[in-house]
């Protein structure tokens, strides 16, 4: 039953990932990064269910945590860059 | 039946993250993007967590999957927000737009794109020094100008 799910989930990943390819703009590719990282904790969320072990919400812990100061970074870069033509 | 509700909650998540899918797929500009992933995504992957804690039923598993629904919870509206500012300021074009733009006169915002005004400066660089490769002296294939050469047409 979470085997359906797990696989279920992997359409939005590679779905973003494709957006994340094709996107014309830096904003777009970062906005696809955001959401990649949302897949991966619920990814690594059922993996955990899957195989029962608890280490992997640990992984979904850290993938959060890096994804949020990976979205911040480029944010703060696409601000100055937005700013500096002015 | 607890099996059950695990599962439920499971597939509620998963249909979270297809419906951030879709707004990722067919939204028209980058706030829209945000928008839908920001929302829709942080429940998606929160249903599925506490999908995961009910089937687990463990006080470590429940302490650690509650604590990463409160990051989540805390923490992609924050970054939701910084880059919607950004995306705002940098000038990204606002094509699903009804009305006035509310923000007008609030915030500086740049008229052309990020990527647009990277190309252009990135031009105007080239302009400058069209083909740097001839202004090395190293490299020139065609016939070697001696010193004397250079002295005469100076003259």
């Amino acid at each position: 039953m979470i085997t359906t799910l797990l696989i279920l989930v992997m359409l939005p990943l590679a779905m973003t990932l494709w957006r994340m390819i094709v996107a014309k703009t830096l904003v777009d590719r970062v906005v696809a990064l955001d959401m990649l990282t949302g897949v991966g904790v619920a990814i690594a969320a059922l993996v955990a269910a899957m195989t029962g072990r608890r280490e992997f919400l640990d992984v979904g812990f850290g993938l959060g945590l890096i994804g949020f100061v990976g979205t911040c970074a480029f944010a703060v870069f696409i601000m100055r860059k937005g700013r500096s033509e002015q | 039946m607890t099996e059950i509700l695990a599962v439920a909650f499971m597939l509620a998540g998963v249909i979270f993250l297809f419906a951030a899918m879709f707004g990722l797929l067919r939204f028209a500009d980058p706030l829209q993007r945000i928008h839908a992933t920001t929302k829709s995504g942080t429940v998606g992957a929160g249903l599925i967590l506490v999908g995961v804690m009910i089937q687990m039923g463990d006080g470590q598993a429940t302490f650690i999957g509650t604590a990463t629904v409160i990051f989540l919870m805390l923490t992609i509206p924050i970054a939701g927000h910084l880059l919607g500012r950004a995306a705002y300021v940098s000038g990204a074009r606002l094509d699903g737009l009804h009305g006035d733009d509310a923000l007008d006169g609030v915030l500086e915002r740049s008229p052309l794109t990020l990527d647009e005004y990277l190309a252009q400066s990135e031009k105007i660089t080239s302009q400058r020094n069209p083909e740097p490769d001839r202004a090395d002296p190293h490299i020139t294939v065609g016939e070697p100008t001696s010193p004397v050469d250079n002295q005469r047409s100076a003259r």
